[in-house]
């Protein structure tokens, strides 16, 4: 194993793909000679050339319905659209092309399209330029939905992603490109799949669900939990297109409360969801309200204090963990 | 603002009808006067107010019933704002509680740092009310599936969660409180109840009630109290079965573990098998609707120098006598020595009382609820019989049958009984 950022993981994993099938390529805006916007496509131009490394104009709508084209003819393009900002411009394109053409022509052609983006918010980009949206795309049958935390996931599940036969939006949080994390070395082929969560601590007294940078964040919260002895058990969900709600359901069995985590609004989003799913079916293990920490309902403030305080922390995390856990149980 | 609550006329009352309204709205009203005639099962009476002060609204209207304790009206004073305007939410209903909590969960919205631009928020986040309701009793969808396993009657647990919810927490000490012994998975090691000292007057000895003694009173009081009971005697020859047991017996030493089968254990397997044919008494009653049992779980009380505890043997209708023999045996000791689990006690549904070691004829027992019958077994004696119009001398015993008659009818009892004659008088079939 060795420690790289997950911005380098996701290079490495989209190098590998590049070299293992020249169907691959890649294309969006300043990917090529600039090396993108956020510097993870970078030596890729150099090494493959302009006909697999393709700038293209500030045109989402183009570039994806471009990309859908190829795929349509047997290429299997990566698309990257800076963030999922911009994909509002291209939803037609993907909700109404790319989501629904295998199952419109009889499952005839495939459309093996990958479309990365980033999400989320925390480094001052403004209410246009800092949000999740995941649950958008999640909505849709049709789509598969990734949004890993981790080196090891974004290297193993970006593979996954280019090789599935159907379109996968990719969601890159912005903050996690220079996080660390071991990987396998160098030459050491894996993927991880695009429909498991994984337990990223194991726990009994409460289960967390996040995703994206909000593992993280869990992860931290779960710390300071064992420290009063409350042993918080921390779902990746790694996909919420298609959600691994076996994993999450055997978790609440184990622990019967739950807390969600993310950093999306809270309303009709990927929590909610979630939250719908686990009554529906483990309605019978839970001995507490399901808890919904999630991003203050509010445009993305622009000023630095004020954009802190929309975005859920650790000790967000931690209150709503102690709504729900009696102080017995952790005495025990 | 004071409300006037559907009274309690007697104890079968559960609801009222309002069958005039005396008052109007608006009306001034002086504690003591006549505001409404109900009718309840039994009879037609005027209730009165209270207090003093307008009738400010009827929140039950005529013609309609309300159940006991609730809100049928508010009097207060004439600018005062009714319970639910105060709060801006509207009021919530009919039976709605006069001093009834609110709790909002606010949308995030609120949160003070954030500019919001007025159109966002507002737009999305609905405001959620809820409140908690006069004689409902919260609790956990776990908790509440735990205590119908364990057949603890949760209306009695204190919850320590949100709102006095139930948790899991609770109904796992209540449980804990109920055994003798601590069932708890975890930690194995039990810690006896604190020996009570009792109080000599000089006249009378007052002995505290043990948890176990507080249960017994708790639960058969209930059972008594709930379930009319009826019961229905049988006399049965048990001279085959003695030959059958003795057979078993001679066979069982030998067996490479070995165990003597008791009469009892017989008879827990005739019990099983013709509840297998008689599903009808199986049964528990549960208000709106009787609950079938499928598996067939019974019940052994055992008594204990401190009480009584009715350890259950499961699936008793899928096992062999001597396999229902060990069981018994180990449930028995189990239950002497305080080494019980929680699974050893749930579930039961149908239970044999037997005092026959103690020479009783006959006895009645009482319901171990929820269940709808419970046998009681009395002496094998040697008793003389007329067989084929001679008086010969036979063993023969009396059992009978108390059973709860909102879940079943005297024919259905005495055909089940009829059955269980046959299986121990003929008891080859129940080695089939």
């Amino acid at each position: 194993m060795r420690t790289v950022t997950y911005r380098d993981a996701l290079r490495e994993a989209i190098r590998e793909e590049m070299q293992r099938d020249e169907r691959v390529f890649i294309m969006g805006e300043d990917i090529a000679g600039y090396g993108g916007t956020y510097s993870v496509t970078k030596g890729l131009f150099e090494e493959f050339g302009e006909k697999r490394v393709r700038d293209t104009p500030l045109a989402e709508e183009i570039i994806t319905g471009a990309g859908i084209g190829a795929a349509l003819n047997g290429l299997r393009p990566i698309v990257e659209i800076m963030t999922i900002n911009f994909s509002l411009l291209a939803t037609d394109q993907i909700i109404n092309s790319a989501a629904k053409m295998r199952y419109m022509f009889g499952g005839q052609p495939a459309v093996p399209i990958v479309f990365r983006m980033t999400v989320g918010g925390g480094a001052q980009r403004g209410a246009q330029h800092s949000q999740m949206l995941e649950s958008f795309y999640a909505h849709i049958p049709g789509l598969k939905v990734a949004i890993p935390s981790t080196p090891y996931d974004v290297k193993g599940m970006l593979k996954s992603a280019v090789r599935d036969p159907n379109p996968v939006l990719f969601f890159e949080h912005e903050l996690l490109y220079n996080i660390k994390g071991e990987i396998p070395d160098e030459g050491v082929e894996y993927t991880v799949p695009l429909d498991r969560g994984e337990i990223k601590r194991e726990g009994r007294h409460v289960t967390i669900i996040s995703f994206s940078r909000m593992v993280h964040v869990a992860l931290q919260a779960a710390e300071d939990l064992a420290k009063e002895g409350i042993e918080a058990e921390v779902i990746d969900l790694r996909s919420v297109r298609p959600i691994d709600i076996d994993l999450i359901l055997d978790s609440v069995k184990k622990t019967n409360r739950v807390v969600i985590a993310e950093e999306g609004w809270k309303y009709y989003g990927t929590g909610q969801g979630l939250a719908a799913l686990i009554y529906e079916h483990g309605f019978d293990y839970l001995d507490a309200p399901i808890q919904h920490v999630a991003g203050a309902d509010v445009p993305m403030p622009y000023s630095k204090p004020l954009e802190r305080a929309a975005i859920p922390k650790k000790d967000d995390v931690i209150k709503a963990v102690k709504t729900i856990v009696p102080a017995a149980l952790a005495r025990g | 603002m004071k409300t006037v609550d559907m009274p309690k006329m007697g104890d079968t009352m559960e609801e009222g009808k309002i069958l005039r309204w005396i008052k109007q709205e608006g009306d001034t009203v002086t504690k003591g006067e006549p505001v409404a005639e109900i009718e309840t099962d039994k009879v037609n009476i005027e209730i009165e107010a209270f207090s003093s002060g307008v009738l400010r609204k009827i929140l039950v209207p005529e013609g309609e019933s309300a159940p006991i304790g609730a809100s049928i009206a508010y009097i207060g004073a004439a600018d005062e704002p009714l319970p639910g305007q105060a709060d801006g939410n509207g009021s919530n209903g009919k039976a709605a509680k006069g001093g009834s909590k609110k709790e909002k969960a606010a949308p995030d919205s609120a949160t003070s740092a954030a500019p919001v631009p007025a159109s966002s928020s507002v737009a999305v986040a609905p405001a959620l009310a809820l409140s908690t309701n006069g004689g409902r009793v919260f609790i956990s969808p776990l908790a509440r599936r735990l205590a119908e396993e364990y057949n603890l009657d949760y209306r009695q647990v204190r919850g320590s969660g949100p709102n006095g919810r139930i948790i899991k927490l609770d109904v796992e000490a209540a449980v804990k409180q109920l055994l003798p012994v601590a069932p708890a998975p975890s930690a194995p090691a039990f810690t006896p109840e604190p020996v009570l000292a009792s109080l000599d007057t000089g006249e009378v000895v007052e002995i505290p009630l043990t948890t176990m003694r507080r249960t017994i009173a708790r639960r058969l009081t209930q059972s008594m109290q709930n379930a009319p009971h009826f019961y229905v005697t049988s006399v049965i020859d048990t001279g085959k079965l003695g030959e059958l047991r003795q057979q078993i017996n001679a066979y069982a030493a030998s067996d490479p573990n070995p165990v003597k089968v008791s009469f009892n254990d017989l008879i827990i397997k005739a019990v099983a098998t013709a509840l297998v044919r008689f599903p009808q008494v199986n049964v528990s009653f549960a208000e709106d609707k009787l609950i079938q049992k499928k598996q067939v779980h019974i019940g052994v009380a055992v008594a204990l120098e401190q009480g009584l505890i009715v350890p259950v043997l499961h699936n008793v209708d899928r096992r062999g006598v001597l396999d229902i023999a060990r069981e018994s045996r180990r449930l028995a000791e189990a239950a002497r020595t305080n080494k019980l689990k929680a699974e050893d006690l749930s579930g039961g549904t149908f239970t044999v009382s037997n005092l026959g070691m103690f020479d009783v004829d006959s006895f009645t027992a009482v319901i171990n609820s929820p269940e709808s019958a419970i046998l009681a077994v009395g002496s094998i004696t040697p008793t003389p019989a007329v067989v084929d119009g001679q008086i010969v001398i036979r063993d023969r015993m009396k059992v009978t049958l108390s059973s709860d008659h909102r879940a079943l009818d005297g024919a259905v009892a005495a055909r089940f009984l009829q059955e269980l004659k046959h299986l121990l008088e003929e008891p080859f079939g129940l080695l089939l």
